[in-house]
């Protein structure tokens, strides 16, 4: 019972630390908290959805357009809202009223075209026969959820520590105007990061709509305050943080969940959130991985 | 042969103006350095001219190509390359990978390794630390790697915003002996500092700026040598 929860709590976690990777990847380069953002993993769910249901694709080819729709719908929203803002030197305050406005509108668009309900990947999009193993059930769907997450992660690790693109990504994180006179395109690559956070994103939505089976437009939003805790509690634009701090996050919420009332789960997210800003104010890791090496 | 030209530059922020049309050359080849005291412009004359800040009016030349409110990367491509005031480094990342930075233009990798060599010949110190955080250095390495990673540019006009700024006096003067190797290997430098006896020193040429404007300009050794400036910068 414990470790079968366990299991489905580490799995939770992984579109958690999928979903989190993304935010914290574009605040930590781009510094600017993007309430956008979880408006991509709503699109991406949407995508699959489309993906699957009208146009009959598997789960293969709709999981990977959902994540580059997702990416691409985060660098046209990162160019419409914020290029003019970052161009004046507005303060921060600026961009988070700016986007939280453009979310807003973007949920009730969505909920305008596609209606307020729970819809579903078509039942065969994936095998419901699940793995056994030492009395733990594993589905496939959850095992496409780790499998992805797992890939997706390893990619980013080695993407920002491993090539030369990524250390001028880190270079920018840092110091855009010394990056800028190495002769960095700094406007280039911040839309590059922005397809890289838009697509994770999109790859999570995907995953959960998928582990879950309910998709709706605003889910992206219920996914935004497990989006914050977990980028906080890990350390604002700390990569291995946020990943740790999202397994977490399922598997607290799982236990909760199991052992006392599901109803808990998003009360004791917040403890947590509120407790480790009370004792460790730059998240539980102290410091921003993807910033300082 | 000309490398830089600037003619009425005028640089506001918001409604105070910083420079009030400025003209400077800077002959390829040559060291020219700018002198004046806080807040005359120094840093935004450097900013304008690297591309960092879009001036408000004038022309900018680089051998004979117009640069004025290009961005940034695309003057650094040109070869103009500034090594901005207070060093800014990339404390969070290795010594090899700030230098690695400084070459992002160029793609040949035998070519990387070649200027890297020589950059480390230059300065030993970054050698024995070469994977260590560059914020863990004292200032004086800082400066160095700053300045070593504008030499991995290979620049044609080197921007310089007061290299010697809180180093201490056995930095300031390897600092110097530096510029003074480059200035003889005929580097062009625009050189910006506060230390205007040492920069005079060094310097072909020499420009003052007060609040926004050129007072006086002329050969380095003439300027070194007028009663007003040896009054105003040189402590006499
Ligand atoms: N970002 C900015 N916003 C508003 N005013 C600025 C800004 N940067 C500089 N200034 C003002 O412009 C003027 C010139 O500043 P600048 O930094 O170019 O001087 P400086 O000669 O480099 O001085 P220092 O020797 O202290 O480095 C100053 O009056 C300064 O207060
Ligand atoms: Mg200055």
């Amino acid at each position: 019972m414990l470790s079968q929860q366990l299991v489905n709590g580490v799995l939770l976690g992984a579109t958690y630390a999928l979903f989190a990777l993304g935010f914290t990847l574009m605040f930590g380069v781009l510094r600017v908290i993007n309430l956008t953002y979880g408006f991509y993993f709503s699109a991406g769910a949407f995508i699959a959805l489309f993906a699957t249901r009208q146009w009959g694709f598997s789960i293969w080819l709709a999981l990977p357009l959902a994540a580059i729709g997702s990416g691409l719908i985060a660098v046209l929203l990162d160019w419409l809202l914020l290029t003019r803002l970052r161009a004046k030197g507005a303060p921060e305050l600026a961009s988070l009223m700016v986007t939280l406005g453009a979310v807003l509108a973007l949920y009730s668009a969505m909920t305008l075209l596609f209606g307020p309900d729970i819809r579903r990947l078509p039942p065969d999009v994936i095998g419901a026969d699940a793995l056994v193993f030492a009395g733990i059930r594993v589905t496939q769907a959850q095992f496409l959820v780790v499998g992805t997450t797992a890939v997706l992660v390893l990619a980013l690790v080695a993407l920002m520590r491993g090539t030369r693109l990524g250390v001028g990504i880190r270079a920018m994180a840092e110091r855009p105007d010394a990056a800028e006179l190495m002769g960095i395109d700094t406007a280039r690559l911040a839309a590059l990061v922005s397809f890289l956070s838009g697509f994770l994103a999109g790859a999570g939505g995907v995953l959960i709509g998928l582990n879950f089976n309910a998709i709706q437009p605003y889910m992206g939003e219920q996914m935004m305050l497990r989006g914050f805790v977990v980028i906080i509690v890990g350390g604002l634009g700390d990569l291995r943080g946020a990943l740790i701090a999202g397994l977490l996050l399922g598997v607290i919420e799982v236990l909760t969940a199991g052992y006392l009332d599901s109803g808990l789960k998003e009360a004791v997210a917040f403890a947590i959130l509120v407790a480790v800003l009370w004792t460790r104010p730059s998240g539980l890791f102290g410091q921003a991985v993807l910033r300082r090496a | 042969m000309t490398s830089l030209v600037v003619e009425g530059l005028h640089v506001s922020y918001g409604a105070t103006e910083a420079l009030a049309g400025i003209d400077i050359r800077v002959d390829s080849g040559k060291t020219v350095c700018l002198i004046g005291a806080n807040g005359a412009g120094k840093t935004t004359t450097m900013r304008a001219v690297s591309g960092l800040l879009r001036p408000r009016a004038g022309t900018i030349r680089l051998d004979g190509a117009d640069i004025f409110g290009m961005r940034a990367n695309r003057v650094a491509a040109l070869g103009l390359l500034q090594v901005p005031e207070g060093r800014q480094i990339f404390a969070e990342l290795s010594v090899a990978d700030n230098l690695a930075l400084g070459a992002w233009l160029v793609r040949d990798d035998a070519e990387i390794a070649r200027r890297r060599d020589q950059v480390l010949a230059r300065f030993p110190r970054l050698r024995e630390r070469l994977n260590q955080l560059a914020g863990s250095m004292s200032g004086g390495e800082q400066q160095m790697l700053a300045l070593g990673r504008a030499l991995m540019g290979a620049p044609k006009l080197l921007l310089l915003d007061e290299p010697s700024m809180g180093l201490a006096p056995l930095f300031v003067e390897e600092i110097f002996s530096i510029l003074a190797d480059l200035r003889r290997e005929g580097t062009t430098i625009l050189l910006v500092e506060q230390n205007a006896s040492a920069a005079l020193e060094i310097a072909d040429y020499a420009y003052v700026l007060e609040t926004g404007r050129i007072t006086m300009q002329g050969p380095a050794s003439e300027i070194a040598n007028d009663p007003a400036v040896i009054a105003a910068y040189l402590g006499g």
